[in-house]
Protein backbone atom coordinates (compact mmCIF):
# COMPACT_ATOMS: atom_id res chain seq x y z
CA UNK A 1 0.00 0.00 0.00
CA UNK A 2 1.21 3.74 -0.99
CA UNK A 3 0.61 6.62 1.87
CA UNK A 4 2.20 10.05 0.45
CA UNK A 5 0.57 12.29 -1.34
CA UNK A 6 3.47 12.15 -4.07
CA UNK A 7 4.46 15.79 -3.49
CA UNK A 8 7.69 14.87 -1.29
CA UNK A 9 8.11 17.18 1.74
CA UNK A 10 10.12 17.16 5.19
CA UNK A 11 12.11 14.07 5.52
CA UNK A 12 11.41 13.99 9.01
CA UNK A 13 7.86 14.60 8.47
CA UNK A 14 7.74 10.70 7.56
CA UNK A 15 8.04 10.34 11.50
CA UNK A 16 5.38 12.59 12.91
CA UNK A 17 2.68 10.08 12.12
CA UNK A 18 2.05 7.84 14.64
CA UNK A 19 0.87 5.20 12.11
CA UNK A 20 4.41 5.98 10.40
CA UNK A 21 5.97 5.58 13.84
CA UNK A 22 4.09 1.98 13.84
CA UNK A 23 5.12 0.81 10.19
CA UNK A 24 9.00 1.98 10.64
CA UNK A 25 9.12 -0.42 14.38
CA UNK A 26 7.32 -3.33 12.48
CA UNK A 27 9.80 -3.04 9.32
CA UNK A 28 12.76 -2.81 11.84
CA UNK A 29 11.79 -6.71 13.68
CA UNK A 30 10.32 -7.75 10.64
CA UNK A 31 13.43 -6.93 8.89
CA UNK A 32 15.73 -8.67 11.68
CA UNK A 33 13.61 -11.67 12.58
CA UNK A 34 13.14 -12.66 8.72
CA UNK A 35 17.10 -11.70 8.45
CA UNK A 36 17.83 -14.04 10.95
CA UNK A 37 16.03 -17.04 9.93
CA UNK A 38 17.09 -16.52 6.31
CA UNK A 39 20.34 -17.61 7.27
CA UNK A 40 19.38 -21.14 8.29
CA UNK A 41 16.66 -21.14 5.34
CA UNK A 42 19.58 -20.27 2.95
CA UNK A 43 22.23 -23.36 4.63
CA UNK A 44 18.88 -25.72 5.04
CA UNK A 45 17.92 -25.25 1.47
CA UNK A 46 14.40 -24.34 2.55
CA UNK A 47 13.61 -21.53 0.24
CA UNK A 48 10.73 -23.37 -0.86
CA UNK A 49 9.83 -24.16 2.38
CA UNK A 50 9.17 -20.27 3.44
CA UNK A 51 7.57 -19.80 0.11
CA UNK A 52 4.78 -23.11 0.61
CA UNK A 53 4.38 -21.71 4.04
CA UNK A 54 3.84 -18.23 2.73
CA UNK A 55 1.29 -18.87 0.57
CA UNK A 56 -0.70 -21.81 2.52
CA UNK A 57 -1.32 -19.85 5.21
CA UNK A 58 -3.83 -17.40 3.45
CA UNK A 59 -5.90 -20.47 4.94
CA UNK A 60 -5.39 -19.77 8.25
CA UNK A 61 -6.31 -15.91 7.61
CA UNK A 62 -9.45 -17.04 5.88
CA UNK A 63 -10.58 -19.03 9.06
CA UNK A 64 -9.61 -16.11 11.53
CA UNK A 65 -11.73 -13.74 9.09
CA UNK A 66 -14.93 -15.99 8.98
CA UNK A 67 -14.52 -16.73 12.67
CA UNK A 68 -14.14 -12.84 13.71
CA UNK A 69 -10.87 -13.72 15.62
CA UNK A 70 -7.74 -11.66 14.41
CA UNK A 71 -6.19 -13.56 11.40
CA UNK A 72 -2.97 -13.46 12.38
CA UNK A 73 -3.69 -15.39 15.20
CA UNK A 74 -5.25 -18.46 12.95
CA UNK A 75 -2.80 -17.67 10.61
CA UNK A 76 -0.63 -19.06 13.09
CA UNK A 77 -1.97 -21.95 14.56
CA UNK A 78 -2.95 -22.71 10.89
CA UNK A 79 0.94 -22.15 9.83
CA UNK A 80 2.48 -24.29 12.82
CA UNK A 81 0.53 -26.78 12.10
CA UNK A 82 1.46 -27.45 8.84
CA UNK A 83 5.07 -26.67 9.36
CA UNK A 84 4.71 -29.48 11.97
CA UNK A 85 2.87 -31.71 8.97
CA UNK A 86 5.60 -31.53 6.13
CA UNK A 87 8.40 -31.72 8.73
CA UNK A 88 6.78 -34.78 10.30
CA UNK A 89 5.89 -36.87 7.09
CA UNK A 90 8.95 -35.86 5.48
CA UNK A 91 11.35 -36.69 8.42
CA UNK A 92 9.50 -40.20 9.19
CA UNK A 93 10.13 -41.11 5.20
CA UNK A 94 6.21 -41.00 4.37
CA UNK A 95 6.53 -38.59 1.87
CA UNK A 96 9.20 -35.77 -0.19
CA UNK A 97 9.34 -32.78 1.60
CA UNK A 98 9.34 -30.70 -1.44
CA UNK A 99 6.09 -33.05 -2.52
CA UNK A 100 4.28 -31.90 0.62
CA UNK A 101 5.26 -28.17 0.00
CA UNK A 102 3.40 -28.10 -3.39
CA UNK A 103 0.40 -29.83 -1.91
CA UNK A 104 -0.36 -27.63 1.24
CA UNK A 105 1.60 -24.65 -1.06
CA UNK A 106 -1.74 -24.75 -3.43
CA UNK A 107 -4.14 -26.29 -0.92
CA UNK A 108 -3.95 -23.91 1.53
CA UNK A 109 -4.03 -20.83 -0.58
CA UNK A 110 -7.37 -23.12 -2.31
CA UNK A 111 -8.90 -22.89 1.37
CA UNK A 112 -8.15 -19.37 1.90
CA UNK A 113 -9.73 -18.11 -1.48
CA UNK A 114 -12.71 -20.57 -0.97
CA UNK A 115 -13.23 -19.47 2.34
CA UNK A 116 -12.84 -15.40 2.06
CA UNK A 117 -15.64 -15.81 -0.64
CA UNK A 118 -17.84 -17.08 1.28
CA UNK A 119 -17.56 -13.56 3.09
CA UNK A 120 -20.55 -11.23 2.07
CA UNK A 121 -19.41 -8.26 0.11
CA UNK A 122 -15.99 -7.05 -0.60
CA UNK A 123 -13.30 -7.47 1.74
CA UNK A 124 -10.43 -4.88 1.33
CA UNK A 125 -8.30 -6.57 3.78
CA UNK A 126 -7.70 -9.47 1.46
CA UNK A 127 -5.08 -7.58 -0.60
CA UNK A 128 -3.07 -6.27 3.16
CA UNK A 129 -2.64 -9.86 3.51
CA UNK A 130 -2.06 -10.40 -0.12
CA UNK A 131 0.83 -7.91 -0.91
CA UNK A 132 1.40 -6.45 2.81
CA UNK A 133 -0.09 -3.06 4.31
CA UNK A 134 2.54 -1.86 6.95
CA UNK A 135 0.70 1.48 7.58
CA UNK A 136 -2.46 -0.91 8.63
CA UNK A 137 -0.21 -2.79 11.83
CA UNK A 138 -1.58 -1.94 15.08
CA UNK A 139 -0.31 -2.03 18.50
CA UNK A 140 -1.69 -5.36 18.81
CA UNK A 141 0.12 -6.36 15.89
CA UNK A 142 3.15 -4.51 17.50
CA UNK A 143 3.21 -6.28 20.50
CA UNK A 144 2.33 -10.29 18.76
CA UNK A 145 5.73 -9.20 16.18
CA UNK A 146 7.69 -8.62 19.30
CA UNK A 147 6.24 -12.06 21.20
CA UNK A 148 7.03 -13.86 18.36
CA UNK A 149 10.50 -12.19 17.53
CA UNK A 150 11.58 -12.81 21.32
CA UNK A 151 10.89 -16.34 21.43
CA UNK A 152 12.70 -17.16 17.75
CA UNK A 153 15.52 -14.93 18.28
CA UNK A 154 15.86 -16.82 21.56
CA UNK A 155 15.36 -20.50 20.03
CA UNK A 156 18.35 -19.59 17.35
CA UNK A 157 20.86 -17.84 19.96
CA UNK A 158 20.34 -21.09 22.09
CA UNK A 159 20.21 -23.92 19.64
CA UNK A 160 22.50 -21.91 17.25
CA UNK A 161 25.20 -24.14 17.60
CA UNK A 162 23.52 -27.31 17.32
CA UNK A 163 21.09 -25.77 14.37
CA UNK A 164 24.34 -24.88 12.76
CA UNK A 165 25.48 -28.58 13.05
CA UNK A 166 22.35 -29.77 11.62
CA UNK A 167 22.79 -27.62 8.37
CA UNK A 168 25.99 -28.50 7.93
CA UNK A 169 26.18 -32.64 8.41
CA UNK A 170 22.49 -34.05 10.02
CA UNK A 171 24.15 -37.12 10.02
CA UNK A 172 27.22 -36.18 12.45
CA UNK A 173 24.57 -34.61 14.52
CA UNK A 174 22.21 -37.28 14.76
CA UNK A 175 25.43 -39.65 15.98
CA UNK A 176 26.43 -37.50 18.40
CA UNK A 177 22.84 -37.66 20.24
CA UNK A 178 21.40 -34.46 19.11
CA UNK A 179 17.22 -34.63 18.58
CA UNK A 180 18.06 -33.38 15.36
CA UNK A 181 14.39 -33.66 14.50
CA UNK A 182 13.03 -32.38 17.52
CA UNK A 183 15.57 -29.23 16.67
CA UNK A 184 14.45 -29.53 12.86
CA UNK A 185 10.96 -29.14 13.67
CA UNK A 186 11.39 -26.19 16.13
CA UNK A 187 13.22 -24.24 13.20
CA UNK A 188 10.67 -24.92 11.02
CA UNK A 189 7.62 -23.32 13.86
CA UNK A 190 10.12 -20.37 13.94
CA UNK A 191 10.03 -20.38 10.65
CA UNK A 192 6.04 -20.34 10.23
CA UNK A 193 5.84 -17.59 12.93
CA UNK A 194 8.09 -15.34 11.64
CA UNK A 195 5.98 -15.41 8.07
CA UNK A 196 2.82 -14.96 9.87
CA UNK A 197 4.03 -11.45 11.55
CA UNK A 198 5.57 -10.50 8.33
CA UNK A 199 2.39 -10.70 6.09
CA UNK A 200 0.99 -7.13 7.64
CA UNK A 201 4.38 -5.75 6.38
CA UNK A 202 5.29 -7.50 2.40
CA UNK A 203 1.93 -9.99 1.92
CA UNK A 204 1.84 -13.46 2.13
CA UNK A 205 2.90 -13.39 -1.74
CA UNK A 206 6.28 -11.61 -0.98
CA UNK A 207 7.33 -13.21 2.73
CA UNK A 208 8.80 -15.59 1.16
CA UNK A 209 11.16 -13.26 -0.34
CA UNK A 210 12.79 -11.76 2.89
CA UNK A 211 13.04 -15.06 3.89
CA UNK A 212 15.36 -15.93 1.49
CA UNK A 213 17.39 -12.53 -0.24
CA UNK A 214 19.16 -11.18 3.29
CA UNK A 215 20.79 -14.42 3.79
CA UNK A 216 21.76 -15.31 0.21
CA UNK A 217 23.43 -11.41 -0.19
CA UNK A 218 24.97 -11.95 2.83
CA UNK A 219 26.42 -15.54 1.41
CA UNK A 220 27.65 -13.44 -1.26
CA UNK A 221 29.41 -11.32 0.24
CA UNK A 222 31.18 -13.63 2.89
CA UNK A 223 33.09 -16.96 2.99
CA UNK A 224 31.88 -17.16 6.71
CA UNK A 225 28.92 -17.81 8.56
CA UNK A 226 29.53 -15.11 11.40
CA UNK A 227 30.24 -12.48 8.17
CA UNK A 228 27.06 -14.11 6.42
CA UNK A 229 24.70 -13.56 9.51
CA UNK A 230 26.03 -10.00 10.16
CA UNK A 231 25.58 -8.93 6.46
CA UNK A 232 21.97 -10.86 6.36
CA UNK A 233 21.08 -8.79 9.81
CA UNK A 234 22.25 -5.30 7.78
CA UNK A 235 19.97 -6.30 4.04
CA UNK A 236 17.09 -7.18 6.15
CA UNK A 237 17.03 -3.72 8.00
CA UNK A 238 18.45 -1.29 5.00
CA UNK A 239 15.73 -3.00 3.26
CA UNK A 240 13.13 -2.75 5.12
CA UNK A 241 14.04 0.96 6.09
CA UNK A 242 15.17 1.88 2.73
CA UNK A 243 11.61 0.40 1.65
CA UNK A 244 9.54 2.53 3.78
CA UNK A 245 11.35 5.37 2.63
CA UNK A 246 11.18 4.91 -1.12
CA UNK A 247 7.67 3.74 -0.35
CA UNK A 248 6.52 6.71 1.29
CA UNK A 249 8.35 9.07 -1.26
CA UNK A 250 7.72 7.50 -4.65
CA UNK A 251 3.81 6.76 -3.46
CA UNK A 252 4.31 2.29 -4.48
CA UNK A 253 3.36 -0.08 -2.22
CA UNK A 254 5.42 -1.12 0.70
CA UNK A 255 5.94 -5.02 0.32
CA UNK A 256 7.41 -4.40 -3.04
CA UNK A 257 9.40 -1.54 -2.30
CA UNK A 258 11.09 -3.24 0.58
CA UNK A 259 11.30 -6.53 -1.76
CA UNK A 260 13.01 -5.00 -4.38
CA UNK A 261 15.37 -3.07 -2.11
CA UNK A 262 16.59 -6.28 -0.63
CA UNK A 263 16.75 -7.68 -4.24
CA UNK A 264 18.61 -5.01 -5.17
CA UNK A 265 21.18 -5.32 -2.52
CA UNK A 266 21.56 -8.84 -3.50
CA UNK A 267 22.57 -8.02 -7.09
CA UNK A 268 25.11 -5.31 -5.84
CA UNK A 269 26.53 -8.33 -3.69
CA UNK A 270 27.53 -9.76 -6.99
CA UNK A 271 30.23 -6.66 -7.38
CA UNK A 272 32.15 -8.06 -4.17
CA UNK A 273 34.92 -10.27 -4.89
CA UNK A 274 34.32 -13.25 -2.26
CA UNK B 1 41.02 -59.89 29.87
CA UNK B 2 40.59 -57.43 27.00
CA UNK B 3 37.25 -55.86 27.19
CA UNK B 4 34.87 -55.75 23.91
CA UNK B 5 34.10 -52.20 23.00
CA UNK B 6 31.85 -54.02 20.33
CA UNK B 7 29.65 -57.08 20.64
CA UNK B 8 27.85 -57.91 17.65
CA UNK B 9 25.14 -60.85 18.04
CA UNK B 10 22.93 -62.15 15.94
CA UNK B 11 21.87 -59.24 14.18
CA UNK B 12 19.57 -58.63 11.20
CA UNK B 13 18.50 -56.00 9.46
CA UNK B 14 15.59 -55.64 6.86
CA UNK B 15 13.74 -52.61 5.09
CA UNK B 16 10.17 -53.55 3.93
CA UNK B 17 11.08 -57.38 4.00
CA UNK B 18 14.44 -56.66 2.12
CA UNK B 19 17.04 -58.19 4.54
CA UNK B 20 20.41 -56.14 4.23
CA UNK B 21 22.18 -57.56 7.15
CA UNK B 22 21.46 -61.42 8.56
CA UNK B 23 23.37 -63.59 11.58
CA UNK B 24 26.22 -60.98 11.60
CA UNK B 25 28.38 -62.02 14.66
CA UNK B 26 31.20 -59.69 15.56
CA UNK B 27 33.51 -58.45 18.78
CA UNK B 28 36.27 -55.95 19.01
CA UNK B 29 38.23 -55.46 21.82
CA UNK B 30 39.70 -52.58 22.71
CA UNK B 31 42.90 -50.64 20.83
CA UNK B 32 41.80 -52.87 17.82
CA UNK B 33 41.87 -51.60 14.44
CA UNK B 34 39.27 -52.93 12.19
CA UNK B 35 38.56 -53.21 8.42
CA UNK B 36 34.96 -53.50 7.17
CA UNK B 37 35.17 -54.44 3.79
CA UNK B 38 32.75 -56.05 1.02
CA UNK B 39 31.30 -54.71 -2.40
CA UNK B 40 28.72 -52.09 -2.80
CA UNK B 41 25.36 -52.36 -1.50
CA UNK B 42 26.89 -55.04 0.83
CA UNK B 43 25.35 -53.45 4.25
CA UNK B 44 29.11 -51.46 5.13
CA UNK B 45 27.59 -48.32 5.89
CA UNK B 46 24.23 -50.14 7.36
CA UNK B 47 26.75 -51.64 9.97
CA UNK B 48 27.82 -48.49 11.35
CA UNK B 49 24.51 -46.75 11.23
CA UNK B 50 23.54 -49.64 12.97
CA UNK B 51 26.60 -48.97 15.67
CA UNK B 52 25.83 -45.46 16.31
CA UNK B 53 21.95 -46.27 17.01
CA UNK B 54 21.33 -44.14 14.68
CA UNK B 55 18.68 -47.22 12.65
CA UNK B 56 17.17 -50.09 14.93
CA UNK B 57 18.46 -53.58 13.85
CA UNK B 58 15.37 -56.00 13.57
CA UNK B 59 16.38 -58.38 15.81
CA UNK B 60 20.36 -59.61 17.52
CA UNK B 61 22.22 -57.55 19.82
CA UNK B 62 24.53 -54.56 19.10
CA UNK B 63 26.23 -53.49 22.53
CA UNK B 64 29.06 -50.20 22.40
CA UNK B 65 30.81 -50.33 25.93
CA UNK B 66 28.52 -53.01 27.33
CA UNK B 67 25.57 -50.79 26.31
CA UNK B 68 22.92 -50.98 23.69
CA UNK B 69 23.44 -47.80 21.62
CA UNK B 70 20.36 -46.36 22.31
CA UNK B 71 21.09 -46.32 26.04
CA UNK B 72 24.73 -44.66 25.48
CA UNK B 73 23.96 -41.41 26.92
CA UNK B 74 26.35 -39.90 28.45
CA UNK B 75 29.39 -42.64 27.00
CA UNK B 76 27.84 -41.62 22.97
CA UNK B 77 30.94 -39.16 23.50
CA UNK B 78 33.66 -41.36 23.66
CA UNK B 79 32.29 -42.20 20.18
CA UNK B 80 34.15 -40.69 16.84
CA UNK B 81 32.10 -40.49 13.75
CA UNK B 82 33.41 -39.55 10.23
CA UNK B 83 30.68 -40.17 7.71
CA UNK B 84 30.97 -40.61 4.13
CA UNK B 85 32.30 -37.46 2.28
CA UNK B 86 29.74 -36.82 0.09
CA UNK B 87 27.00 -36.13 3.18
CA UNK B 88 27.88 -32.08 3.12
CA UNK B 89 27.78 -29.28 0.99
CA UNK B 90 31.24 -28.32 -0.26
CA UNK B 91 29.90 -24.29 -0.45
CA UNK B 92 29.04 -23.95 3.32
CA UNK B 93 30.49 -20.85 4.57
CA UNK B 94 32.77 -21.71 7.40
CA UNK B 95 36.55 -22.51 8.33
CA UNK B 96 38.45 -25.36 9.09
CA UNK B 97 38.18 -24.57 12.75
CA UNK B 98 34.37 -24.33 12.61
CA UNK B 99 34.11 -27.81 11.50
CA UNK B 100 36.12 -29.22 13.89
CA UNK B 101 34.13 -27.59 16.72
CA UNK B 102 31.19 -29.41 15.43
CA UNK B 103 32.78 -32.41 16.73
CA UNK B 104 32.22 -30.81 20.28
CA UNK B 105 28.47 -30.32 19.44
CA UNK B 106 27.27 -33.24 21.45
CA UNK B 107 23.55 -34.12 23.50
CA UNK B 108 25.98 -33.61 26.85
CA UNK B 109 26.17 -29.33 25.39
CA UNK B 110 22.34 -29.21 24.02
CA UNK B 111 22.28 -25.32 24.39
CA UNK B 112 25.18 -24.28 26.24
CA UNK B 113 27.96 -22.41 24.35
CA UNK B 114 31.31 -24.41 24.03
CA UNK B 115 33.50 -23.62 27.09
CA UNK B 116 37.25 -22.48 26.26
CA UNK B 117 38.39 -25.28 27.06
CA UNK B 118 36.56 -27.29 24.32
CA UNK B 119 37.46 -24.90 21.78
CA UNK B 120 41.11 -25.78 23.07
CA UNK B 121 40.42 -29.56 22.45
CA UNK B 122 39.37 -28.82 18.71
CA UNK B 123 42.92 -26.36 17.76
CA UNK B 124 44.82 -29.36 19.83
CA UNK B 125 42.83 -32.21 17.42
CA UNK B 126 44.04 -29.56 14.15
CA UNK B 127 47.55 -29.58 15.68
CA UNK B 128 47.41 -33.14 15.66
CA UNK B 129 46.38 -33.95 12.60
CA UNK B 130 48.90 -31.41 10.85
CA UNK B 131 46.46 -28.44 9.79
CA UNK B 132 46.87 -26.01 12.71
CA UNK B 133 48.27 -23.44 10.18
CA UNK B 134 44.93 -23.81 8.06
CA UNK B 135 42.38 -23.15 10.85
CA UNK B 136 40.91 -19.76 9.93
CA UNK B 137 40.86 -21.17 6.20
CA UNK B 138 37.64 -21.40 4.51
CA UNK B 139 36.80 -25.41 4.66
CA UNK B 140 35.71 -24.87 1.17
CA UNK B 141 39.42 -23.92 -0.18
CA UNK B 142 40.91 -27.23 1.38
CA UNK B 143 42.28 -29.52 -0.48
CA UNK B 144 40.38 -32.88 -0.56
CA UNK B 145 43.19 -34.41 1.83
CA UNK B 146 43.01 -31.89 4.40
CA UNK B 147 39.47 -31.93 4.27
CA UNK B 148 39.76 -35.29 5.45
CA UNK B 149 42.44 -34.48 7.59
CA UNK B 150 39.91 -32.05 9.24
CA UNK B 151 37.34 -34.31 9.49
CA UNK B 152 39.25 -37.07 11.40
CA UNK B 153 40.38 -33.81 13.70
CA UNK B 154 36.80 -33.47 14.15
CA UNK B 155 36.15 -37.47 14.95
CA UNK B 156 39.01 -37.23 17.37
CA UNK B 157 38.53 -34.04 19.27
CA UNK B 158 36.02 -35.41 22.09
CA UNK B 159 38.99 -37.95 22.93
CA UNK B 160 37.02 -40.92 21.87
CA UNK B 161 37.99 -44.55 22.61
CA UNK B 162 35.76 -45.92 19.55
CA UNK B 163 36.81 -44.02 16.25
CA UNK B 164 33.89 -44.70 13.66
CA UNK B 165 35.00 -44.41 9.81
CA UNK B 166 33.12 -44.58 6.51
CA UNK B 167 34.86 -44.66 3.83
CA UNK B 168 37.92 -42.08 4.90
CA UNK B 169 39.94 -42.31 1.72
CA UNK B 170 37.59 -41.89 -1.18
CA UNK B 171 38.00 -39.90 -3.72
CA UNK B 172 42.03 -39.46 -2.37
CA UNK B 173 45.39 -39.58 -4.55
CA UNK B 174 47.45 -42.89 -3.60
CA UNK B 175 50.29 -40.65 -1.88
CA UNK B 176 46.99 -38.76 -0.10
CA UNK B 177 45.57 -42.11 1.21
CA UNK B 178 49.16 -42.94 2.28
CA UNK B 179 49.57 -40.72 4.38
CA UNK B 180 45.89 -40.03 5.73
CA UNK B 181 46.34 -44.49 7.26
CA UNK B 182 49.53 -43.55 8.41
CA UNK B 183 48.26 -40.50 10.90
CA UNK B 184 45.23 -42.57 11.53
CA UNK B 185 47.50 -45.40 12.50
CA UNK B 186 49.98 -42.62 14.79
CA UNK B 187 46.81 -41.70 17.07
CA UNK B 188 45.19 -44.67 16.93
CA UNK B 189 48.81 -46.41 18.71
CA UNK B 190 49.07 -42.59 20.81
CA UNK B 191 45.41 -43.42 22.36
CA UNK B 192 44.99 -46.63 22.10
CA UNK B 193 41.88 -46.02 19.98
CA UNK B 194 39.59 -48.99 18.64
CA UNK B 195 39.05 -48.15 15.18
CA UNK B 196 36.35 -49.79 12.95
CA UNK B 197 36.65 -48.78 9.67
CA UNK B 198 34.96 -49.14 6.14
CA UNK B 199 36.96 -49.28 3.48
CA UNK B 200 36.80 -50.37 -0.12
CA UNK B 201 40.49 -50.29 -0.57
CA UNK B 202 41.83 -53.73 0.09
CA UNK B 203 45.04 -53.10 -0.28
CA UNK B 204 45.83 -50.12 1.73
CA UNK B 205 43.59 -51.12 4.41
CA UNK B 206 45.13 -54.73 4.90
CA UNK B 207 48.33 -52.74 5.24
CA UNK B 208 46.93 -50.83 8.73
CA UNK B 209 43.80 -53.10 10.11
CA UNK B 210 44.96 -55.74 12.42
CA UNK B 211 41.60 -57.86 11.21
CA UNK B 212 39.43 -57.37 7.98
CA UNK B 213 35.75 -58.61 8.13
CA UNK B 214 34.30 -59.08 5.08
CA UNK B 215 30.19 -58.89 4.64
CA UNK B 216 27.87 -59.06 1.79
CA UNK B 217 24.66 -59.35 3.70
CA UNK B 218 26.51 -61.77 5.88
CA UNK B 219 29.84 -62.22 7.00
CA UNK B 220 31.69 -64.01 4.29
CA UNK B 221 35.09 -63.98 5.84
CA UNK B 222 37.04 -62.37 8.91
CA UNK B 223 40.66 -62.45 10.51
CA UNK B 224 43.82 -61.35 9.96
CA UNK B 225 44.60 -59.55 6.83
CA UNK B 226 45.99 -61.78 4.81
CA UNK B 227 44.33 -64.62 5.62
CA UNK B 228 41.49 -62.77 4.66
CA UNK B 229 42.59 -61.85 1.15
CA UNK B 230 43.88 -64.71 0.32
CA UNK B 231 40.28 -66.86 1.14
CA UNK B 232 38.32 -67.85 -1.48
CA UNK B 233 35.46 -67.01 0.14
CA UNK B 234 36.93 -62.97 -0.65
CA UNK B 235 35.80 -63.81 -4.17
CA UNK B 236 32.40 -65.14 -3.54
CA UNK B 237 31.50 -62.12 -1.77
CA UNK B 238 32.69 -59.71 -4.23
CA UNK B 239 31.24 -62.05 -7.10
CA UNK B 240 34.25 -61.34 -9.37
CA UNK B 241 37.81 -62.47 -10.07
CA UNK B 242 40.57 -62.34 -7.50
CA UNK B 243 42.85 -60.38 -9.69
CA UNK B 244 40.39 -57.59 -10.15
CA UNK B 245 40.29 -57.34 -6.62
CA UNK B 246 43.61 -56.51 -6.07
CA UNK B 247 45.88 -56.46 -9.27
CA UNK B 248 49.12 -57.44 -8.53
CA UNK B 249 49.52 -56.47 -5.36
CA UNK B 250 47.81 -59.34 -3.57
CA UNK B 251 48.71 -60.50 -0.05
Amino acid sequence: MSYSDGKGGNTLEIFSFAFMQRAFLAVIMVGLLCSALSFFVVLNKLSFMGAGLSHAILGGIAIGVLAGINPLYSGAVFAVAIALLIGYLSKHGKIQEDTLIGVFYSSGMALGIMLISFKQGYYPELFSFLFGNVLAVSIQDLQFLAVVMFFVLLYIVIFFKELFTISFDEELARAAGLPATTLYLGLLVCLALTIVVSVKVVGVVLASALLVIPAAAGYRLSGNYRLMLLFSLLTGLVAGLAGLFISYYLNIPSGAAIVLCASAIFFLSFLSRK
Amino acid sequence: MSINVVEIRDLDYAVNGNQILEKINLQIEAGEFVGIIGPNGAGKTTLLRLLLGLIRQTSGQVRIFGLPPAQLGKKREAIGYMPQRPTFDRRFPLSTLDVVNMGLVTAGSLGCPLTRKQREKARCSLEQVGLAALQNRPFSRLSGGEQQRAFLARAICREPLLLLLDEPNTGLDLPTQHNFFNLLQQLQHKYNLTVVMVSHDLVAIARFAHRLVCINRTMHVHGKPLDVLNSPHLEKAYRCEFDVLFGRERG
